[in-house]
């Protein structure tokens, strides 16, 4: 039996089925994951439904209802966990179990491996989004994007930040350590970004150093561009630069989706030590 | 240490019939030479055992030949291509059993298959998988609750799935216990009763002698000898020793010629002998003077 089959082999699946297959694969897996789940799925939608429910009378500068200036930050940080914190941490997970030296032996494309995740990416977003803008609107009574231009803003800004923090994971998975220490850097990294970033805190409440720093990093103009898309325009006039800047705003998140492109390229690894 | 000539590799006629060949192959770690000089020949449809102790190389040679970690000299062949040049086709050509995780704990045993199936250009039923390996009770289980042995199983299962011509067991049996080891000799029976060539490492000197059809030791990053399992160490086996009681104190003579010691003995003035034993070395005890260690060393390393 073997002996007919060695002689005309046909080529192995091509990367596309592959990469449908991880997709299939990926999904299953994170939502089987209880601290995925709980860490980077739900974590936006209870947040919501905490400070909406602690602060809701309060008001933040330009006379916007804490709830609706909230849901634009917790979004934004719901992106960043679905895709940065979520793929930093499996990935380097799969990378010690040795789950990526099993793909690597199977001669997987890595085009495939990385088509699963960001799939799996987006499907995760869209469904945490999906689960959050409801909340939002009939837990807080928040009101959504205001016509259909707003909701391209939201749209454009939510799929460039998702891209940004997903080749952003990648490429911090490859940091040295145990994936246990990786991931305790990367969630305790998304914990402060997140007050740096204007989430809870107004910008022009933080000081300017911490501005500054927010100012080099996507997590602060994804943020911007989501308060952009769910905040009435006049609010653009309170923002630190006293507009929306969207176009600063694309510039440096496409600045990050190369910055994270080349350090994959460069420096992702299938196994621990080795080319 | 002195550079070694590499010897050229064989013609085109015989590396068909060869699975692997690998000449002068060095490794080196931090200038340390893990690996130095090893030549090693494994012919189509055969079992091959590398034998040696931890940190002889094993590891080390087993996955520079699956070509997922790079040599720093020496010419290999394996099915006729380089490793470390080898693409996908060659990669569906060759089947790893190895210790890792799958992929997630958290699928179960079928789902497990049914997804690496996707790789392969013609892999193997998931049913007949099953069947093949006897999980079929456990298909609908999750990996994270399957038994060491049931894992090993799933192994198994991976690493022939996409009908390898040749597969790699790296330590296949360490740490599982002796039923479950016997089953798994059963699997690596099958496979090669079934055409496969199959290049193994162990420690373990039974599971050699019982699988390979030869034997390859492997000391000081190098093939110290190659033969088959009862034939290992040839020249060490010839000596046999005599042993017998003398004075109320075991006296032994080592010799090439235990009949003409005998002769003597029996020509003595004693009717009897007592204690009287000839012996010849066990496949263990060629092995420890072939990685030149005592065995209290050999003994401290496997622990």
């Amino acid at each position: 039996m073997t002996a007919v089959l060695m002689s005309h082999r046909s080529a192995p699946p091509s990367a596309a089925r592959i990469a449908r297959a991880r997709l299939g694969i990926e999904l299953r897996l994170f939502f089987r994951e209880k601290q995925q789940v709980v860490f980077s799925f739900a974590y936006p939608v209870v947040m919501m439904v905490i400070f909406g429910s602690v602060l809701g009378g309060d008001e933040r500068p330009g006379h916007i209802p804490f709830p609706q200036y909230f849901l634009a930050g917790i979004a934004a940080t719901g992106i960043m966990l679905t895709s940065f914190q979520a793929l930093g941490t499996s990935i380097a997970g799969e990378r010690e179990s040795g789950q990526l030296e099993r793909l690597q032996l199977l001669g997987t494309p890595p085009a495939a491996y990385f088509a699963g995740k960001a799939g799996q990416v987006l499907v995760t977003t869209a469904a945490q989004l999906a689960l959050l803008l409801p909340v939002a609107r009939y837990g807080f009574d928040v009101p959504m994007p205001a016509d259909l231009r707003h909701w391209l803003t939201f749209v454009w800004v939510a799929a460039l930040g998702a891209l940004a923090g997903t080749v952003l994971g990648i490429a911090v998975s490859a940091l040295p350590g145990s994936a246990t220490s990786v991931a305790t850097g990367v969630s305790a990294f998304a914990i402060v970004l997140q007050f740096f970033s204007g989430v809870f805190f107004a910008a022009n409440e933080t000081p300017g150093w911490m501005q500054h720093i927010a100012a080099l990093l996507p997590l602060k103009w994804l943020n911007q561009g989501m308060r952009s898309a769910f905040l009435p325009d006049r609010a653009g006039a309170v923002e630190v630069a006293g507009s929306w800047e969207h176009g600063r705003t694309a510039l440096v998140l496409a600045a990050w989706v190369i910055i994270g492109t080349v350090i994959c390229v460069r420096a992702f690894r299938w196994r621990r030590g080795e080319a | 240490m002195t550079t070694t000539e590499t010897a050229p590799l064989p013609g085109v006629a015989e590396q068909e019939r060869a699975a692997v060949t690998v000449r002068g192959l060095v490794k080196r770690y931090g200038g340390r030479a893990v690996l130095d000089g090893l030549d090693l020949d494994v012919a189509r449809g055969e079992c091959f055992a590398l034998l040696g102790p931890n940190g002889a190389g094993k590891t080390t040679t087993i996955e520079i030949l699956e070509g997922v970690r790079r040599r720093d000299a020496g010419e290999i062949r394996v099915l006729g291509e380089d490793p470390a040049t080898g693409g996908r086709r060659w990669r569906d050509r060759i089947g790893v059993v190895s210790q890792g995780e799958a992929a997630g704990q958290a699928l179960t045993v079928r789902e497990t298959l049914d997804h690496f199936a996707s790789y392969h250009a013609a892999p193997v039923p998931t049913g007949e998988l099953l069947a093949a390996v006897g999980l079929q009770e456990s298909a609908g289980t999750r990996v994270v609750r399957l038994s060491g042995g049931q894992r090993r199983r799933l192994a198994v299962a991976l690493g022939v799935q996409g009908r390898p011509e040749l597969v790699f067991l790296d330590e296949p049996t360490t740490g599982m216990d002796p039923v479950a080891r016997r089953q798994f000799w059963e699997l690596v029976r099958g496979l090669r009763a079934g055409g496969t060539t199959v290049l193994l490492t162990t420690h373990y000197l039974d599971e050699a002698a019982e699988l390979a059809d030869r034997v390859g030791v492997v000391a000081g990053g190098r093939l110290v000898d190659v033969a088959p399992p009862d034939e290992v160490g040839a020249a060490l086996r010839r000596h046999s020793t005599v042993s017998w009681i003398e004075d109320g104190a075991r006296r032994e003579v080592r010799t090439d010629a235990p009949a003409a010691v005998l002769r003597d003995l029996l020509a003595g003035p004693q009717a009897e002998i007592p204690g009287l034993t000839v012996t010849r070395p066990g496949l263990e005890d060629v092995y420890l003077q072939l990685v030149g260690a005592t065995p209290s060393e050999i003994e401290g390393e496997l622990r």
